[in-house]
């Protein structure tokens, strides 16, 4: 075996010494690629593990946490929540279209194969700035490819985020969050079983597309346009009707029970699923890889194991049922085929016809358990103490046109959501660009309504993590719980995507771990589960890491949904106050980052009070006391009075705002709400009773959004500004790069 | 005795648990209808629901209408029973024959997912029996291909025999005479891009769609 070839296949030296210390020998070349994609970061978390073992995992509603498909929780009434985070970035730079539409379809399979049916998705999406072409290119092929993918297979996108910033310039990140619901019993997972079994393949047919995409395009930064474009091959395509059809017919073998365990095929393909199931269950497998039906000639054994060639699953199923579960494949057009059977003893036997030669012998559990931990070096930044006592409260002078200043910092997302399908199975009860979005909980099998919600958020902020890693991944999840309470809902769970740089560099293993410190103590304040993650590394181009971008996805429940929570929308007479503490802290804010100034420092969050602040909101929320609602974040409190003025119609005049720092600050445990004048008091009495501060702010009120001394602008205006961003830039054209 | 309205499954068909969830609401019994059966059996009325039949590949609604379901589906047409294609329904009923024109690309080349506000223009339809001439009604539209076209003889046609069902307030996807719904010659069969179904509840932000479905029901007990 030449040594070029494990290092071709991302593979380092020691690595490979310890694949022969494993083997007792040299491994062939089956052997060496299925090491290859299996130890790889993206499959392996090699440089991550170490630190995602702090994170808090249990509580007495999680049925299954952290390290299999997806995470799970009860959620009452015998229904059960599968839900999950994943990245495509890589493959979206690359290609926009197909990376995206991919990364919906492996997410929704994550989710089918607990036993869910997917019944929502959400995109949080960064881009490069929008004067660029090819930042544009991205974020429009991204968008159709998620909108072509979602719709087509039947999974409505309730929600997500769309950030423009100089950070993803070169490496745009495509997360993509879904979320499924089972009967609680029916929850399988992906391990095999009992010797003799059979190892059943499902969907489409292998070939060429996707080899290495684990490891050679997910696990390495880019450089140069010349060589990206040379790995455009390692880019998967999706066929979504592919997909619905064995989302419909894996259903239908879980509703009759005809499977022991089920594995869906994403990054590292047959190799990863064959092992994972096996060394899952303790058990070996003998797999056929002649068997497997291919879409070209010639493919090499280990061609054919890592392959990434979408829309396929692996079933395993007792030999009586193989019939059946034939037939349910056949009726929805679903290729099976037997591929393999479960053995005794741990080994992955790669053979050339279930009784012919063995062309590749590994211990399936060694492709996961013995993979490689890293404990990379980490260095806070050498320049850190100075960055962090240059404020940019003291840096930037106020904007000399205030209003400018205020809606540069908001815009409407809906030309992005309008292309997704928010409405299938008639769920949404409060869909894209709100807090939160809010979906009607009914049983998956039976239909009967509960009466209750599900609440989803996915929030990140890669400018308050870019300041202070630790803090801003905090003020992210503090943002995520308190999205849930504006709609009336109690957070049950928390999925995270860790979107950073080349963990190879000190800083950025540094900012990870300090992520995921922050991350530890916000959840363990608010009692919420880490249930399941995803970490994407190597979000580097040109020698230049992403801003640290922390995304996590936290679902909530609504206890009664017999009305819709009350939204952004005031009605005209409105009393305007804001619950939380007072802040003009500009660092970290978007306002500062537009205006160039890109460090400083965060002020520690105080998550005994926000957890009062959410309390009084949700509190407030259930019992009809506010008539809106709206969390200050992105674009600090103008930009949360710009947002709902727009979506009420109605303008606002404001005073008590002392100056551009109160204005744009983005500091935490706040939001705007709107208070008919007659549940005034009675608001201002619950706020003393849960000692958070109740600011008043000024009447909702006319057709201008007026802010004493700062801002008067005409509603027209602002709205014209807000909706006409993203059409005007996404329709100045794209390139292809 | 309650209606009983069988609702098409093709491979690739999403919006069919959506319909039947929301004529079991109004007092109806759904029945799913697999595309490969070629009988309708005893239901009183169908629905070709939306969703991405066979994928809309090569065009939507060109796999669909040669199911053995949807000769099944002509025949109960020509019987006169109540036929009515909702979104990608409707895509099938133009391959079809069933209805006249053929729904193109949205003039905007993007898919499209949002409120709309359409009008009622004839009552004496399969889905209009319980609405008044003139009613708005919001009801959302969610489609890539909803912009009507067809001739202007077959305009012409559709005009002279009152056969424009719904038209669109504010037209979204460039249809030909904001056309956003029609019916055959004999009334009994009604395609239309907006989906009833997804406006059949208060909590979904409206239930306008209720009027439809309740008329289609009501044509189907009779």
């Amino acid at each position: 075996m030449t040594d070029a070839l494990h290092r071709e296949l991302g593979l380092t030296d020691d690595e490979l010494a310890r694949i022969i210390e494993i083997l007792g020998r040299e491994p062939n070349h089956v052997e060496l690629a299925m090491y290859s994609v299996m130890w790889s970061e993206h499959c392996s978390y090699k440089s991550s593990r170490i630190h995602l073992k702090r994170l808090p995992t249990e509580a007495d509603h999680v049925l299954v946490g952290p390290g299999e498909n997806a995470g799970v929780i009860d959620a009452g009434d015998g229904i059960a929540v599968a839900l999950r985070i994943e990245s495509h970035n890589h493959p979206s730079y690359i290609e926009p279209y197909q990376g995206a539409a991919t990364g919906v379809g492996g997410i929704i399979r994550d989710i089918f194969t607990m036993g869910a049916r997917p019944i929502a998705i959400m995109d949080p999406l960064r881009f490069g700035p929008l004067d660029d072409p090819r930042s544009r290119w991205v974020a429009e092929g991204v968008v159709s490819g998620v909108s072509g993918y979602g719709n087509s297979v039947g999974v409505p996108n309730v929600g997500g985020e769309t950030v423009f910033d100089e950070t993803y310039k070169g490496n745009p990140l495509v997360n993509v969050f879904c979320l499924g619901v089972l009967p609680t019993e029916r929850l399988v997972l992906g391990q095999a079983s009992g010797t003799g079994n059979l190892a059943i393949l499902l969907g489409s047919t292998t070939g060429r597309d996707g080899i290495g995409g684990v490891s050679v395009l997910a696990s390495a930064g880019f450089s140069d346009d010349e060589a990206d474009a040379d790995k455009r091959p390692s880019v998967q395509v999706g066929d979504p009707f592919e997909e619905k059809r064995l989302i419909e017919a894996c259903l239908q073998l879980l509703d009759e029970g005809l499977v022991v365990g089920i594995q869906d095929l994403g990054g590292a393909g047959l190799c990863c699923a064959a092992s994972e199931t096996a060394s899952r269950g303790g058990v070996g497998m003998d797999f056929d890889v002649t068997a497997v039906p291919r879409r070209e000639e010639g493919m090499e054994p280990y061609e054919v194991m890592t392959s990434e060639s979408q829309e396929r699953m692996l079933a395993i199923v007792e030999p009586g049922e193989a019939d059946r579960v034939l037939e349910i494949c056949e009726k929805w057009e679903v290729l099976a085929t037997v591929v393999g059977k479960v053995t005794e003893g741990g080994s992955l036997r790669i053979v050339d016809g279930l009784d012919g030669p063995v062309v590749g012998e590994v211990p399936a559990s060694s492709l996961h358990d013995d993979a490689p931990l890293y404990d990379r070096p980490r260095a806070e930044p050498a320049d850190l103490s100075e960055a962090r006592a240059d404020l940019a409260d003291d840096a930037l002078e106020a904007p000399p046109d205030m209003a400018a200043a205020l809606l540069s910092l908001v815009h409407d997302a809906s030309w992005v959501y309008s292309q997704y399908d928010h409405q299938l199975f008639l769920n949404t009860v409060v869909g894209p660009g709100s807090d939160a979005a809010v979906l009607r909980l009914k049983h998956p099998t039976t239909g009967v309504d509960t009466g209750r919600g599900l609440a989803l958020t996915t929030d990140g902020n890669h400018r308050w993590c870019a300041v202070d890693p630790y803090v801003g991944t905090v003020m992210t999840v503090a943002e995520s719980v308190l999205n849930l309470a504006c709609v009336g809902a109690r957070p049950q769970a928390l999925v995270n995507c860790l979107n950073f740089g080349n963990p190879e560099h000190p800083e950025v293993m540094w900012q990870l771990s300090q992520a995921v410190d922050g991350m530890t103590e916000a959840c363990e304040a608010f009692d919420l589960p880490v249930v399941g993650g995803n970490v994407s590394l190597y979000n580097e181009s040109g020698g230049s890491n992403i801003d640290p971008t922390p995304i996590v996805g936290v679902v909530g429940l609504v206890d009664d949904l017999s009305t819709v929570p009350p939204g952004m929308s005031w009605a005209d007479g409105d009393r305007l106050v804001m619950l939380g503490p007072p802040s003009s802290w500009l660092s970290g804010s978007k306002w500062a980052f537009d205006s160039g100034h890109r460090r400083g420092s965060l002020r520690p969050v105080d998550l005994e009070l926000h957890i009062r602040v959410t309390n009084l909101v949700r509190a407030l929320v259930v019992s009809g006391g506010v008539s809106a609602v709206h969390d200050i974040s992105t674009g600090g409190l103008g930009g949360a009075l710009v947002e709902m003025a727009i979506a009420s119609g109605v303008g606002c005049t404001v005073a008590r705002v002392g100056g551009h720092g109160e204005l744009f600050s983005e500091g935490p445990s706040r939001v705007v709400a709107a208070i008919r004048p007659d549940h005034l008091p009675a608001v201002e009495a619950a706020a003393g009773d849960l000692g958070v501060p109740l600011t008043r702010l000024g009447l909702a009120h006319g057709d201008a959004i007026a802010v004493k001394g700062l801002v008067d602008v005409p509603l027209a205006a602002a709205r014209s500004a807000w909706e006409r961003c993203l059409p005007d830039a996404l329709g100045a054209g794209t390139t292809i790069g | 005795m309650p209606a009983t309205v069988g609702v098409v499954v093709f491979p690739g068909s999403n919006c069919e648990h959506d319909v039947v969830e929301s004529v079991e609401a109004l007092g109806g019994q759904g029945r799913l209808l697999w595309h490969g059966d070629a009988d309708v059996g005893d239901v009183d009325a169908v629905v070709i629901p939306g969703g991405f039949a066979h994928g809309d590949y090569l065009r939507p609604g060109a796999i669909a209408r040669f199911s053995p379901m949807m000769s099944a589906v002509t025949d109960f047409a020509a019987s006169g029973g109540p036929v009515v294609g909702i979104c990608n329904g409707f895509q099938v009923l133009t391959e079809a024959g069933l209805l006249p024109g053929a729904l193109q690309k949205n003039a905007g080349l993007k898919f499209l997912c949002q409120p709309a506000t359409i009008e009622v223009l004839v009552t004496n339809t399969a889905l209009t029996g319980n609405a008044t001439r003139g009613q708005k009604l919001s009801i959302p539209i969610n489609h890539f291909e909803g912009n009507y076209t067809c001739t202007p003889d077959t305009l012409a046609e559709l005009r002279a025999e009152d056969r424009i069902v719904f038209t669109y307030s504010d037209n979204p996807n460039g249809s030909t005479a904001n056309i956003a719904g029609i019916c055959n010659a004999r009334r009994n069969v009604v395609g239309l891009m907006p989906h009833p179904e997804r406006a059949s509840n208060q909590l979904l932000g409206s239930d306008d769609g209720n009027v439809l479905l309740g008329s289609l029901l009501d044509a189907a007990s009779q």
